[in-house]
Parts: structure tokens; sequence; C-alpha cells
């Protein structure tokens, strides 16, 4: 009677079990180099999916370029992609994962900082580095943590500098700024907006949007009678897009203004032909100007079948700057393996290291003292967009 | 011939209190050895099985509980301990006994008082922002006296001031609920969650209270004796003390007099009524017991993530712990750890592990899958897949509720022995028959 | 401020009715099958999102075949959107079989559907995700538009209080065809047999098999045409905001449901009426919210808006707006 309860409990269990045990099998692939891991943790799927794909890609394509620096030492590097589902509870559980994963030696990633601060604390208490592309929040690094760094520019120059370009070069007097409520938008346009407060902008309205919805013509119809000279969108490219579109619809031909969210291809396919005279403030040079970005974006379409977006390049500078700190690892450690204490320090010692989007050097706290603004803007529905300035940091 | 033998076993206490305590002892022998592998996973789900085993065992009640005790509190841990998984499974476990706790509040209001509640985890955010706003410096933008971050150390009061706000907004989602009913309940309660999750998404401005989408990090560590605690480890007892605090609570409230009320409520509304239940208060207490469960834990929650923000109290994660207890059996406590065992074991590390195992394969070249089926996005749609086979083949639920069966001739023979009122006897001897 | 708001009404009035349209028809979907078998089919949100994208996955194999030059528009349109609905009537059928109706046979609990459609309702998200993914190479598919004209209300110059309506081609293409296909349907189910039997189950299922009525089949036709408006609402949606991903399902899905409460579940013009009414009361908040309270709460604060009128109403009126009040006996 009892036995015949445990079957179908027993059948599933057996199910799992044995696909558990294949698992072991399977990793034990021997071979004479010795095997280092790096994990990626971004939303891979989700509504954030293009931008955390994109980093996974970028740094899988910089473990490709760093093969055989590392086969000289006798070694190799394997990416370990997680996926956080831009969820802080998945995130911290599975960097609880990848801490007990003792060759994991660094991290790349998160996209959203709302993941990224809490799963930063177990990357701190293990001494795994982690190198983030694209967690612009303060908050981040501002903890003082050992462990964490980021190539990207903090909100609280991103939104400044887009400021001072949207009130002094575009001569912006009334803006209307509409941000989605996630840590990113709201944190960029609360910097933004006090910025151009302080330089003499006047704002119309500051309102927020829900995340995932695709009607926004409450919110814009609302900025159109205010009549603003420029509408600035905190938050990323599936609501920016349609934001642009809508509100071109409703006959706002003024600029429109966002931060790095809306640096994806995705914007242009989105909104067509809306996307003229759309500005955007971003962390993420046109790496196509260059003769090494030329050729990233060429094996990227060649191995991915997709052309690359702004936090590609990103991807590949982090998963470049980890490997480049653990190969200074090794060669101080005399080849031998190093910890992940080592790493963590190497990271934080890499000087000059000239990325395919950025210079990187971290300060004490983990910021990148290269990290510089962009501001671009759509002449055409084409993507990459126009550079039309760099703005440096001024500290 | 087996079934001969089985059914022997099966008669034996002692033969199953022998079988229990080897199979428990060979896994965590095996946990203990297999600790620094990849396949760590596979002795640690035999372990966790044991438990289950252990349920359906013939033996007394008492031991049980004792046994299953033990296996939680010690030889997990003990076994896990020395090696790389150590904080890993530590943490799914921290996360099972999190979600059980909540599984079992929302149990008492969806199983035993029947009221379908589909934004159940707003209690639990309204647990972790609790701890969270005194727990870290943000308490000084609102309030007028006093020096924040509290000490780590009134974590522990925080754990039951948690509770109480919890049951206090469980209350006062109460009050329409008494007017409406069924699935109309059921999109109230919804539109609840989802108003409490946006009010802290947006409580910025005027007043910052929760400081909006930015959310509050930097929460304290709980401190014990001046010992801080911040490993999912030192977590986890946190979370069991709270869970054996609950499984007390629930033990005991399912056969008291309020228990049964909620069923009879539950099984019929106006017949209830009719037999002198108070409609309302049984409800409420419904509402606000189940609630106080999610405070405690979003309480620990807070603690172990040290930030909160709004984006872990959405509407999906509502439904998940719908799931689990739909899933797990209606009513039915063993059925309802369950379940939560399952959706967040699943969840959080053998989908995790299938997954890396399986992009481990393709970049050793011997699976070869195009970008778009990456394994590792494919965590949402196997649990889907898991999710109709689990209810199609377990209609009743992984563990289905049973009604506590009485021995009408047993209950005759008490009666005629003893005086009319005084059957308090009989009372207490049926409620130890219950496992 | 009421001139502010005064101003704003026309535009609010035209966006508000296109969502409220949409969420109507989908509301539907949930009411007719809650009727019939008091279930809330979660997967429902995503039979509509799946539909959106074989909209546009005909609409990009129309253009592969360079079939639009020499059509019309409007031809294109019509074949796509019935197509759509064709196919997504059929997969409501077959989810029917294969997750409902197993459960109805072993005389399971009724919210054990609950758990087969939000399994079901992840299975299609992923499944979508994974062929969007596959031949685009994004999920985020933006359609090919097919009606994009801005059409203007100069209702400024009659009446000066007013501020000007835009609106798109498309929005005259949604506001017909939805309204065709709710005229349809309440003719379908008041004046015709099926429609008769389906009433007939949804009033008393057992009774109804008595009378020589094939639940099942009435039930499955249920699905049909439930999912089957509800595909033909996502073509229309992808119509008018051109962007879809597999999330959409999800969040509409909330907003649909909530709109069939409000209007009383289990009635199709109380669904109608809700979808309607809900989008309005959003456009509304989203617009004017901050005018309001002075800028203390924006529009982010219009799902809390519009949630708390639905405590509000049923509060109130507990069965919803078109609900009759059940007497319920022991």
């Amino acid at each position: 009677m009892k036995l015949k309860r445990f079957i179908p409990l027993m059948a599933v269990l057996a199910l799992v079990v044995g696909l558990l045990a294949g698992c072991g099998s399977g990793s034990s692939s021997g071979k004479s180099l010795k095997v280092i891991k790096i994990a990626t943790q971004t939303p891979l799927s989700g509504g954030s999916a293009t931008l955390g794909n994109a980093i996974k890609l970028g740094a899988q394509l910089s473990v490709q370029d760093y093969k055989a620096k590392f086969a000289k030492l006798g070694y190799k590097v394997v990416l370990a992609p997680y996926d956080d589902m831009a969820d802080p509870k998945k995130g911290v559980s599975n960097a609880q994962d990848i801490a007990s994963d003792n060759s994991i030696l660094g991290i790349v990633g998160h996209l959203n900082s709302g993941v990224a601060i809490p799963s930063s604390s177990v990357y701190e208490q293990n001494h795994i580095a982690m190198v983030s592309p694209a967690n612009t929040a303060v908050e981040l690094t501002e903890r003082g943590l050992k462990s964490v760094n980021r190539i990207c520019a903090r909100d609280d120059f991103q939104g400044p500098a887009g400021a001072n370009y949207a009130v002094k070069t575009l001569k912006a007097k009334k803006i209307f700024i509409i941000q989605d409520k996630t840590a990113y938008g709201s944190g960029l346009a609360s910097a933004f907006r006090d910025e151009a407060k302080k330089l003499g902008a006047k704002i119309v309205g500051y309102e927020g949007i829900t995340v995932g919805e695709k009607d926004f013509s409450g919110v814009i119809s609302q900025a159109a009678a205010t009549k603003p000279d420029l509408l600035y969108f905190g938050g990323v490219y599936a609501e920016g897009g349609l934001i642009i579109k809508q509100a071109r619809q409703q006959g706002m031909n003024m600029p429109i203004m966002g931060g790095d969210g809306l640096d994806s291809s995705s914007t242009v396919s989105i909104a067509g032909p809306a996307v003229k005279n759309v500005y955007f403030s971003t962390v993420v040079g046109d790496v196509t100007k260059t003769e090494a970005g030329r050729k990233f974006a060429a094996d990227y379409k060649k191995q991915f079948g997709k052309d690359i977006e702004g936090y590609s390049a990103y991807g590949y500078d982090c998963g470049g700057v980890l490997q480049q700190a653990i190969l200074n690892a090794i060669k101080k450690n005399g080849g031998k393996l190093p910890t992940r204490a080592n790493v963590e320090t190497a990271v934080r010692d890499i000087h000059n290291y000239d990325g395919l989007a950025t210079k990187v050097d971290f300060d004490n706290k983990g910021d990148n003292k290269y990290a510089k603004i962009y501001i671009y803007k759509f002449d055409k529905a084409s993507y990459p967009a126009t550079e039309m300035t760099e703005i440096q940091k001024t500290k | 011939m087996v079934k001969e033998w089985f059914h022997k076993f099966s008669q034996s206490s002692r033969a199953q209190l022998f079988f229990i305590i080897t199979y428990v002892l060979v896994t965590c022998l095996g946990l203990y050895l297999l600790e620094d592998s990849a396949s760590a996973i596979f002795p640690f789900l035999l372990v966790l099985l044991s438990l289950l085993i252990l349920y359906y065992m013939k033996i007394n009640v008492k031991l049980k509980w004792a046994i299953g005790f033990i296996i939680i509190a010690v030889m997990i841990p003990l076994s896990a301990s020395q090696g790389s998984n150590f904080q890993a499974f530590m943490d799914v476990g921290t996360l099972v006994l999190i979600y059980v706790a909540m599984s079992l509040g929302l149990n008492i209001v969806v199983g035993f008082a029947g009221l379908l509640d589909l934004g159940f985890i707003a209690f639990f955010a309204v647990g972790a922002y609790t701890y969270g706003i005194f727990g870290s410096k943000q308490a000084n933008h609102f309030m007028p006296f006093g020096h924040y971050p509290l000490p780590g150390d009134t974590f522990w009061i925080f754990i039951f001031v948690g509770a109480i706000i919890a049951a206090i907004f469980g209350i006062l989602l109460g009050i329409p609920v008494l007017r409406v009913r069924g699935d109309y309940l059921a999109i109230v309660t919804l539109g609840f969650g989802e108003i409490i999750r946006i009010v802290f998404n947006n409580m910025d401005h005027p007043i910052n209270i929760t400081n909006g989408s930015m959310g509050i990090s930097q929460i304290q560590p709980p401190r014990i004796f001046g010992y801080p605690i911040d490993t999912p480890s030192e977590f986890y007892y946190v979370a069991l003390f709270i869970f054996i605090l609950v499984i007390y609570v629930v033990k005991h409230l399912e056969n008291s007099k309020l228990g049964r009320s909620w069923k009879a409520v539950r099984d019929n509304e106006i017949a209830a009524q009719a037999m002198g239940i108070p409609l309302v208060k049984t409800k409420l207490a419904a509402f606000a017991i189940g609630a106080s469960f999610s405070g405690m834990m979003g309480t620990v929650f807070a603690a172990k993530q040290m930030f909160v923000d709004a984006t872990s109290f959405t509407y999906l994660e509502s439904t998940m712990i719908l799931v689990m207890v739909i899933l797990g059996g209606m009513g039915s406590v063993p059925g309802v750890i369950l379940g939560a065992a399952v959706v967040i074991i699943l969840n959080n590390q053998v989908l995790t592990d299938l997954s890396n195992w399986m992009t481990s394969l393709s970049t050793a070249g011997i699976l070869n899958v195009p970008d778009a089926l990456s394994p590792s996005k494919m965590q949402r749609f196997i649990f889907g897949i898991l999710l109709v086979v689990f209810a199609l083949y377990r209609t009743q639920g992984l563990i289905p509720h049973k009604n506590k069966k009485v021995d009408a001739e047993r209950l005759k023979r008490e009666a005629a022995a003893e005086p009319p009122y005084g059957n308090s006897e009989a009372k207490t001897n049926l409620e130890g028959s219950d496992s | 401020m009421l001139q502010h708001i005064i101003q704003l009404l026309p535009q609010v009035l035209v966006d508000g009715i296109t969502l409220g349209f949409v969420y109507a028809v989908v509301a539907i979907g949930y009411t007719m099958v809650y009727g019939i078998l008091e279930l809330i089919n979660f997967a429902h949100g995503d039979i509509f999102m799946t539909g959106a994208f074989i909209g546009s996955g005909f609409l990009f194999l129309f253009i592969s075949l360079g079939l639009m030059s020499s059509l019309p528009a409007l031809l294109v349109f019509l074949i796509v959107i019935i197509l759509s609905a064709m196919i997504t009537g059929g997969m409501g059928v077959a989810i029917e079989r294969v997750a409902y109706r197993p459960l109805r046979k072993r005389n399971a609990p009724k919210l054990i559907a609950l758990i087969t459609s939000i399994g079901i309702s992840f299975i299609l998200e992923d499944l979508v995700r994974f062929i969007a993914e596959w031949k685009t190479g994004n999920y985020i598919v933006t359609a090919p538009s097919l009606f994009n004209h801005t059409f203007t209300i100069d209702i400024h110059s009659i009446m000066p209080f007013f501020n000007n309506a835009k609106f798109q081609s498309s929005f005259i293409v949604v506001l017909v065809v939805t309204i065709i296909m709710l005229i349809g349907l309440d003719l379908f189910v008041n004046k015709t047999k099926w429609g008769m039997a389906m009433r007939a189950v949804a009033q008393d299922r057992e009774t109804a098999s008595l009378m020589t009525i094939n639940v099942n089949r009435v039930i499955s036709v249920t699905f049909f045409v439930g999912s089957a408006l509800g595909g033909a609402t996502g073509v229309l949606f992808m119509l008018q905001y051109g962007t879809i991903d597999p999330y959409i399902g999800f969040i509409l899905g909330i907003k649909a449901f909530t709109a069939a409460v409000l209007g009383g579940i289990g009635n199709i013009r109380g669904a109608m009426f809700g979808g309607l009414m809900l989008g309005l009361i959003e456009m509304f908040a989203a617009a004017n919210l901050s005018t309001l309270t002075g800028g203390l709460f924006g529009s982010e604060y219009k799902d809390v808006f519009a949630f708390i009128i639905l405590i509000l109403v049923l509060i109130f009126k507990p069965e919803g707006l078109f609900g009759k009040a059940t007497i319920e006996k022991v």
C-alpha cells in the first residue's frame, strides 16, 4: 500500500538522480591543460536578456582571444555562464554556487545593480573578483568592497554629463523626465534632474512608468501638454524605444535623450524612423572606429550571427581585464595556480589596460579612472549612432 | 515474495528504525566524501530524501520528530561542512526553510481557511522592509529620534516586530475580504500585493521611507552575544529556529478549535456560521497568522541578503508560493513542506546545476546547441514541464491532505465509560494519533 | 488643474479606448473559461502573446514572399488575423486536452488546474522565446507596420478648452475589428445553438449533460473561441504597438483578469465593460495623477489607482459590476 505511493516519487527522483549522475561523469574530460573558470552572471532570460546576453557573448569572445596566452602557461580558461534572471534572490544563490566551484576565479557581471549589490557581498566573503560591465549605481563601489570593480561610469557621472550636454549644447530650458522605476533608471534620471536643475533648466515633469508594459501614451500625453524642449528617459531600450515612437506619434518632435540603456540596436528596431533626433549618453565609445573594434564586430557577427550591442564590447573588456589579471597573478605566483585572493588583488592592480571600448585603471574603490561618457545621436534609423562628443571625468 | 518481505518490513518499527539510521549514515558519508566534486548535489539530495522516507515510516511520532530534527540540524550541516559546496548548500537550505515557512503560512489561508490569496508575498515584503529600514541608515531619513542603523543585536526583536506588523497588514487586507468571496477574493489579494510592491518601490518621495527603487543596502547582519551572523550556514540556523516555531504553531493550530473552524469555513461558510463560528474573526485570524509567518521570514531574508528592493516581491513570487502549496497538497502540512522544498531545490540547485552541466558539454564540443537554445536559458521551460507533469500525475498534491480519522467505536466506548462533559482525555488521545 | 485635465481629455479617451478594447477582448477569454469551468486560465495571457508572435511570423513570411506589394494592406491584415486566430484557437483546444481535461476526469481539486496553467504559461513563454530568438536573433520582435498614417482630431478649433488628439490609422482598425469581434461573440453566445449549449453548461454542467449536451465538446468549443479571440487580439496588439516580446502576455494577463473580475467574472458583457473601464482608468491615471496630487504621486501609481478602484467596486458590489449575486444554499 505504501509502496504504491512511492513509485511515482521514486520515478521522478530516479530521473533527476540519473541526470545528475551523468553530470558527474560528463565533466571529467581529462586534458593536460589546467582548467580555470570565469563566470558570467547576467540575465539570460526575461525582459533585459538582450543586454545580458551581449555581455555573456562578449566575455565568451574574450576567452577565445586569450586562449593562446593561457595555453602557453599550461592553463585553459572556460566560461561558465549563469543566468541571474534579474532577480536578487537568484543572483545570491548563484553567487553561492559560484563560490563553491573552486575553479572559478572571477566574475563578469551583473547587468542590474539591484542584483549586483547583494551578490557582491557573497563575492567579497569568498574573495572572488567581480568586474562589472554595466552596473552604474553609485552605491555598488561606495561600500568599499575589495572584490568589486567596474569599468563603466557611475550614475553620478553619466547623469550630470548628459544634463550638461542637454542644457548647454542642446539649449534645453524645459525638460520632461520619464524614468522606469528601476534602480538603474531612477538613479540615472535623478542624477540628470539634479544637475539640470543646477544648470538652470526647468523640470516640467518627473514621471515613472512600469517596466514590461507597451502603452505609455498616458504619460506621453501629459508630457506633450507641457510642451518641453527635451524629453529625458531613464531606462532601457525595451521601454525607451516605445516611448520614442509613441512620443513622435503624438507630435513631440523635440530631441529625446536617454542613458546607456538606449545604446542598443533594439532601440532602432523598436522605434523605427522615429529614432531620429534621439540622443543618448553612454559609457561605451564607438568601437567600430578602431581597427581592433571592427575586427571584434566581424568576429562577433561570424561567431554568433548577431551584430554587436554596446555592452558586447564591455563584456569583452571585462573578460579581458579579468583574464589579464589572472595571467598576472599566475606569473607572480611562479606559474602556479593563483588563489582567489591573489586574483582579487591582481584585478585591482590592473594598470592602463587597453580595452576595446575603454582604457581601464581602477581606483581604490574599484571605479575605472578612465571611464568616459560619450554622447551619441541617431541621425538616421540605423545602429550604431553617430558620436557627438566625449566627456572626460573631471575629478 | 518481495511483497511479503515489504509487508513484514512495514510492520516492524525496529527494522524501519534501523533502515532509516543506516540510510542517513550512508548518504551523509557519501556527502562527506563527495563534497568537493561537482556531483556533490547527488548525495545531498539523497540525504534530503531521508526526510521523506522518514515521513512514511511507521514509527513513534515523537521519535520521528527527533530523528528529523537531528537530520536537519546536525547531520546535513555536519556532513556538508567539509567541502567547498558547504555555503551553497546551506544557502539553498536557508531558502528552503524560508519558503517552507511562508508556504505553511499561505497554507493556513488557502489550505485551511480556503481563501485564495494571490498576493501573499506582500507580507514577506513587509517583514523584509521592517528590518531593512531600521537595520540600515535608511531610518535616519524620516525618524525624528533615535540613531540608525540599530545594532544587529536588535534583529531578534525585529523577528517578532516583523511578524506583528505583517499580521497588522494581514488584518488590513482582511477587511475588504469580509465582503468578497471566492475568486473575487483572489483578485483583491492580487491587487493588494501589487499595491504594496508599487508603494514600496515609490516611497522615496515625498518622504523617503523605503529609498524607492534604489533599494536599501548595507543592512546590519544580526548579532548574537556580540558574534555577527553573516554566512549562509549561520542563517540556516536562524531560519531553522523560526521554522521550528512555525511548525509548532501550525501543528497545534491544525486540530485546535480555531483550526477546525477554519476548515469548517472552508467547507461551507454558511453552515459554519450557522454552527456559531464567528466568520469575521476566523477569517481575519487566518490572514493574520499566515502573514506573521511570512513577516518573520522576511526579516531573515533582509538580514541574509543585506539588501532589499521591491524587485524581490513581484506577483510571480506570490504565484510561486501558491504553486508550492497546491503542488504539495493543500491543507496537508507535510505536503506543503515537500512542495516548497521541491520547488526551491529544483529552481535553485538542480536546474542550475543541470544547465551548467549542459553548458560545459556544449563548450567542450560534445553537444552543439544554437545560442537561442542555450541550456542556461531553459530553466523556466523545464520547470514548466515539471509543473504540468507533477500536477497531472499527483492531482491531489504530492502528499494529499488527510482528514484525521476518528475511530467511532472507540469514541463511543470512551463516551460510555466517562461521565458527560468530561471527555478531555479522549481528545488528547486522538491528537496523538495524527502524524 | 481642472483645465489641465480637460485639455488632455480627448487624447486620454483615444488612448484609453485602444488599451481598453485590448483588455476587453482578452478579458473575455478569461471570463468564458471561468464561466464554464470556474478555472482561472493563467495560460490565456500567453495565448494572446503567442497570437501576436504568430501574426508577426505570417507578416514576415508574406514580406519575404513578396505578397505585401501586390496585395492591399487591409487584405493582408485580414488573412493574417484569421490565420492566427485559427491557430491559437487550435492551441487553446490542445491545451485544454492536455492540461485540463485529464484533471477533470480524475476529479482533481479545482485549484490544481492553476498549477498546470502556470506550467503551460512558462512553457509557452519560453517556447516562443526560443523560436523568436532562433529566427531573428532577438526575442523582442518589431513587426512591420501596416497602418501608420497619423490622424489629428482637430477638436481644439471647435472647443478651445480641449487639446487636439492624435491617433494612428491602426487605432481605427483595432476599434473596428474588436467591435466586430465583440458583436459576433455576443450573437454567437446568445443566438446560436452552440452558444446556448455553452450557457447551459456554464449554469449546470451535470444537468446540461443530461439534456444530451456533449459537455466535453462544448468546453473544447469554448476554449477554441476564447483562444481564437485572444490570438486575434494579439495580432491587433502587435499592429497597434509594433513591438512584442514573450512576456507581454503575463503583464496583460493580470490586467485582463482584473478587468474580467471588475465586470463580474463569468459575464461576457461585464468583461467587455470592465476592460474598457480599466483601460480608461489607467490612461487617465497615467496622464493626470501627478496633476491631481500636486506632484506627490506620479503616474507610477497608476496601477495602485486602478487596483484601489477595483477593490472599492468589489467592496460595494462584491460580484463585480455586472455579476449577479448568487444566493448560496446550504
